[in-house]
């Protein structure tokens, strides 16, 4: 199949509007004969179903947790970009357009990307008009601040709970539909499987949580807002039940897999402390707006950090990158991490990590405002190390964070499934090969309050009449499926436990698909990976039966996708022999040890098409065309 | 350290439940509550015993997932902390802990420590939002908020909706937590239109599920938000202004 983007004709900066001006609408009265499945309900789902339920659509809303407000959106701390320019300090929506495809190092559609810049600042509004209580100036106007990889202060915060804010305010209007009859909320309830009648997306199959039961629920169309995969590496910075499951099942019926090499490393983030560990903290990104990032100059140097003289600190990130000093991209600063570490310069116990230093900011500004500006991220700090980084400099260190790649969608956020929608972390669509930080809490807004609810119509509209009901063969067969997988987990009867598995899955993953990948260790790693799946099939123990709550049996659902896309992203990152953001591949780097882009071979989205268990993965390109940016080699110095 | 667990284990919400005691060794000062219990429960799966069930998912203490009674006390004896961000150093050695599932009527067990809190939503369904459809939203710099304002809003609006304030209550009450969302969009100026509706619904539907508020202040004392039970009065004021006035006629 030929991949069509689908993006408008026209000029870039009304694509968008050219868009809106063609798509089809389905008529006020018609809207409620059609059902709308939702999965999900973070920043990207909770706002697609409460915006279709305000439309008028019937829609069903499935999440895995208790209530919709627990989605990982809630744990964003930073801030949300916006070009609202209210800073008068050149900021415009071009602007953010621009520094959001260079950040990405130039993998992402130009059409996309102005689009995402556009509806930023509807964003703002629409948040501000729900109650979310961002931060303020003394005379009552909204305040920004600056995030990595730009020059200009565009990022609206609530304390260091952005997330939080913003997901509140998508929960209530979701609940708001709920209590209107528009929404119905099923919560405690795991998608399992995508259902396919003549080729559209037209249902899912569901387990209970509580009961167990496994079932089928049809809908005219379905939108995937199930978040991102960064689990695969076990310890990561998102919340444990966080998983691919969704997306991966999407693609073996037929979803093409986009750009799954690319991952997020983020820089800041509290140190691994002991095996034990079940996941990383963040410390948000927004702490280098006043915090100075160093090292001991000397190898191995135990000092404690007060006596360790400023002529002897190496503040790496201020040297090498003058222009953007602490502010460099999440990418770059995440290498430049580890490169000191590797050179024996690691502070802590390990030896991995390196400082984020408050002392200066303190004395510039005073306690107080360091207080305000980050006081809950001190706190926490606190708590997880017992350590005062009011007193002594944080320690932190890189830590995966955010999945870039996802399920492939066309500028109308459809995939290649007709009828299959996926929305904000879970599709691929907008950050390239590296997010700017801020943009992830952007681009999830975007995709549920603006674009889904109304590119869906254009689809919807053809399918007046065309309604399918649960009771159809393959809604059964698709149910028997799922319930010989669950019986089969429950079945192996061995003799480890699902997060033994997962944790020496993640090991690999992290050694040879991390920060730094090569052509030999991806191999390699495919090698490993194979064999502890065939493993983990004849030797997991998932204990408890299925007609119960049993939280051994979802992880192991989990896992065993975690495996598949596993495969999939080495075989991803093997295929594409250059460096590019997130994705860097030691072969390929400048002498100054830069990602290195190969413009001439690489400029393409890869699309993965699924084949069989066995069999290798089709690779189809989606060439990008750049109208507007000049290529370049990305330079923060 | 070494320590002894007492854990509530109830196979299901029918199911009559009963104390469980477990060993717990070697486990590190840095490690949280729940990697102490991730690594109890590997323990009990290597000995074919079904994992204790309990609820979590970010780990950083925003998601209010996760919660459990630690010797008596929602999310244990640490002021201001999730469960989540209870970390082992606050015990020592040789401690005995008891492990329980949040207590209140309107909360039933469904498995071990995991509970039904899906009356708090109902709460929020009545009443605990604007009503602004997306598109309709004036400019954000339009309407200018003092700085305390929003402040004390964003206090409010801290909650994770966790229910310890419930679980520790002995009336079983959800004050706190209506009060929080009651003042979170009360206090701003685009809260302003629904201010007296919301009220008297939230109210109305905390009070077909909860227990009454007799101000024992136990809810303010467990917050891993540290919301002040300021805010109930502040309800209250409300509540009784929605009930007596003469809206329709003072224009509210």
């Amino acid at each position: 199949m030929d991949l069509d983007s689908k993006i408008p004709p026209g000029p870039l900066e009304k694509k968008w509007a050219y868009a809106k001006a063609h798509y089809k609408l389905v008529n006020p009265a018609n809207k409620r004969k059609y059902d709308v499945i939702v999965v999900g309900a973070g920043l990207a789902g909770a706002s697609a179903a409460a915006t279709m339920g305000e439309l008028g659509y019937n829609v069903k809303c499935f999440v895995y947790h208790d209530s919709p407000r627990r989605a990982h959106s809630i744990a964003a701390q930073g801030g949300i970009n916006a070009a609202k320019n209210y800073q008068n300090d050149g900021d415009s929506v071009y602007r953010l357009f621009y520094d959001t495809i260079k950040g990405g190092d130039y993998r992402s559609r130009e059409g996309n990307v102005h689009r995402l810049a556009e509806l930023s600042v509807d964003i703002i509004d629409q948040a501000v008009a729900q109650g979310v209580p961002f931060a303020r100036e003394y005379g009552g106007l909204l305040e920004n601040r600056s995030f990595g990889g730009v020059q200009v202060s565009r990022t609206f915060y609530a304390r260091g709970q952005t997330g939080q804010q913003l997901l509140l305010g998508a929960f209530q209007a979701l609940e708001r539909q709920i209590a209107l009859g528009t929404v119905r909320m099923f919560p405690r309830y795991e998608m399992l499987d995508v259902v396919i009648v003549d080729g559209q997306a037209k249902g899912i199959i569901t387990r209970n949580l509580v009961t167990g039961a496994i079932e089928g629920h049809a809908g005219d169309a379905v939108v995937l807002a199930t978040g991102g995969y960064v689990n695969v590496f076990y310890l990561s910075t998102n919340a444990k039940a966080s998983n691919a499951t969704a997306i991966w099942r999407a693609y073996k019926r037929g979803a093409y897999f986009a750009n799954p090499c690319y991952t997020q490393i983020h820089p800041t983030c509290i140190p691994q402390s002991g095996d034990y560990q079940s996941k990383l903290t963040l410390m948000s990104e927004s702490l280098r707006n006043d915090g100075r990032i160093w090292v001991p100059k000397q190898e191995g140097d135990k000092r404690n950090p007060k006596d360790i003289p400023e002529g002897e600190r190496d503040y790496y990130l201020e040297r090498k990158y003058p222009s953007f000093g602490n502010l460099a991209p999440r990418d770059i600063a995440s290498r430049a991490a580890k490169e000191v570490c590797d050179e024996g310069k690691g502070i802590g116990p390990s030896g991995r990590g390196v400082y984020l230093d408050f002392a200066d900011a303190i004395n510039r500004l005073g306690r107080k405002t360091i207080e305000e500006r980050y006081g809950n991220l001190f706190e926490m700090y606190h708590d997880i190390t017992a350590e005062d980084p009011y007193e002594a400099p944080m320690r932190i260190y890189p830590a995966p964070h955010y999945a870039m790649g996802g399920l492939w969608v066309d500028y109308n956020l459809m995939s290649t499934v007709p009828g299959l929608y996926v929305a904000g972390e879970a599709n691929f669509s907008d950050h390239g090969a590296n997010r700017l930080g801020a943009s992830a809490l952007m681009q999830g807004l975007a995709d549920g309050y603006f674009v889904v609810p109304v590119t869906i119509g254009d689809y919807l509209a053809g399918q007046l009449g065309k309604k399918v009901s649960a009771d159809r063969p393959e809604f059964q067969q698709t149910k028997d499926e799922v319930a010989a997988r669950v019986k089969r987990l429950l079945g192996a009867n061995g003799t480890r436990s699902v997060d033994s598995f997962h944790k020496e899955l993640g090991a690999i993953m992290w050694e040879y698909c991390g920060m730094a990948r090569s052509a030999e260790g991806l191999q390699k790693a495919i090698g490993l990976i194979r064999d502890l799946r065939a493993q983990y099939w004849k030797n997991v123990r998932v204990l408890g039966n299925g007609d119960e709550p049993n939280q051994a049996l979802e992880k192991a659902g989990r896992v065993a996708d975690f495996f598949e896309l596993a495969e999939l992203m080495c075989v991803d990152a093997l295929q594409r022999n250059e460096s590019a953001g997130g994705h860097f591949r030691v072969e390929y780097q400048t002498p100054d040890g830069e990602a290195k882009r190969n413009d001439d071979e690489f400029l393409y989205v890869s699309a993965w098409e699924y084949r069989g268990d066995d069999a290798q993965p089709a690779l189809h390109k989606e060439p990008l065309e750049y109208e507007e940016v000049k290529l370049a080699t990305r330079s923060y110095k | 350290m070494d320590l002894t667990l007492h854990v509530w284990r109830q196979k299901s919400r029918d199911d009559a439940g009963a104390f469980a005691t477990y060993k717990a060794a070697g486990i590190s000062a840095d490690a949280s509550f729940l990697e102490m219990l991730d690594i109890v429960n590997e323990g009990l799966i290597e000995n074919g015993q079904e994992a204790i069930h309990f609820e979590h998912d970010c780990r950083e203490g925003i998601c209010g997932s996760c919660g459990m009674m630690i010797n008596g006390v929602a999310h244990g004896p640490i002021g201001g902390t999730a469960t989540c961000q209870l970390h082992m150093r606050h015990f020592k050695d040789g401690d005995e802990i008891w492990i329980e599932p949040w207590r209140a009527r309107a909360f039933p067990i469904i498995k071990d420590l995991i509970v039904d809190r899906s009356p708090l939503d109902k709460i929020i369904q009545a009443g605990g939002f604007i009503s602004v459809n997306t598109g309709s939203a004036p400019e954000a710099n339009s309407v200018p908020i003092a700085k305390m304002v929003v402040e004390t809003s964003m206090d409010a609006a801290a909650c994770i909706e966790c229910g310890a304030c419930v679980a520790q209550c002995p009336n079983g009450a959800a004050q706190l937590f209506t009060a929080a969302k009651v003042a979170h969009l009360g206090l701003l100026p685009q809260g302003q239109p629904e201010r007296y509706d919301r009220v008297l619904n939230m109210v109305t539907v905390m009070e077909e599920y909860f227990g009454s508020c007799t101000m024992f202040r136990e809810c303010e004392a467990v917050c891993p938000k540290d919301i002040s039970t300021d805010f109930i009065a502040r309800m209250n004021r409300d509540y009784i202004a929605a009930r007596f006035k003469n809206r329709k006629a003072a224009g509210e």
